[in-house]
């Protein structure tokens, strides 16, 4: 689980992965020449960065004739999601923490 | 409040029976921090930057970096808070009430330093974005 979970934060560390992850997201299945269209950077680059997301599961490939098609998998999501839920439990204790101390300084 | 391009946050907010100057030091100052936050090296200096340590847990290496945004004494404190490569601000409104301070505190705009702060957030991120609701449902 924690594997997964670093590539899934150092996929989406990258601003350009971000983008193609958001695109993807967003406008659905692309092949790898579309995504470069708008990418702004080369496709070998774009290329590069989608083994990165595949890596960490957050995109799927289909080979269809010369083309590879990209789609987005949200569900790849989850330990970021499970990262919040920390977060959430991380301030609840803190707070917890928190009143404790006001309760042992001075006044 | 569901403006896709609205980020949303953590809020966590609580009254205590506390007087702001108080809640104040606790907040600001790095020995109290550290008792109740995490190891610091924190001043309550607007662009001074600084480091949360915290005993690694699963999914979560507990080194923040942060630089202080906003000071403004017994009321507000807001710094950046940057780890595992998402950027986010924690924004501390102490508001005085009858028995004492409205504590709140909101953790917001995740996404990372270069943009995505507040930028549109796209289908996956609403997605992940939407689960802070669900975990804001969750709190006290």
């Amino acid at each position: 689980m924690q594997a997964v979970a670093d590539d899934v934060f150092k996929a989406l560390a990258d601003p350009t992965r971000r983008a193609l992850f958001e695109r993807l997201s967003r406008d659905g299945e692309q092949t790898v020449h579309a995504l470069t269209d708008r990418a702004g950077v080369s496709q070998p680059a774009v290329s590069k960065h989608l083994v990165v997301l595949k890596h960490a599961k957050l995109v799927r490939d289909r080979r269809e004739g010369r083309e590879t098609h990209y789609n987005a998998q949200p569900q790849a999501l989850a330990p970021l999601i499970d990262w919040m839920s920390l977060y959430g439990a991380f301030w609840r204790e803190r707070f917890d923490r928190l009143e404790s101390l006001l309760k042992r300084m001075d006044r | 409040m569901n403006r896709p391009d609205t980020p949303r946050s953590l809020v966590i907010e609580r009254e205590m029976p506390h007087p702001p100057e108080k809640i104040w030091r606790a907040l600001t100052q790095s020995p109290l921090i550290e008792e109740w936050l995490m190891k610091n090296d924190f001043q309550p200096v607007v662009g001074h930057r600084f480091n949360f340590r915290a005993t690694p847990v699963p999914n979560w290496n507990g080194v923040v970096d942060g630089e202080v945004l906003v000071v403004e004494p017994n009321s507000r404190l807001c710094y950046s808070w940057g780890s595992m490569g998402l950027k986010s601000v924690v924004a501390w409104t102490l508001t005085p009430t009858k028995g004492g301070t409205h504590v709140r505190m909101e953790q917001s705009g995740f996404g990372s330093e270069e943009d995505a702060y507040y930028k549109g957030a796209s289908y996956g991120w609403q997605k992940f974005i939407g689960s802070l609701e669900r975990v804001v449902g969750g709190l006290d």
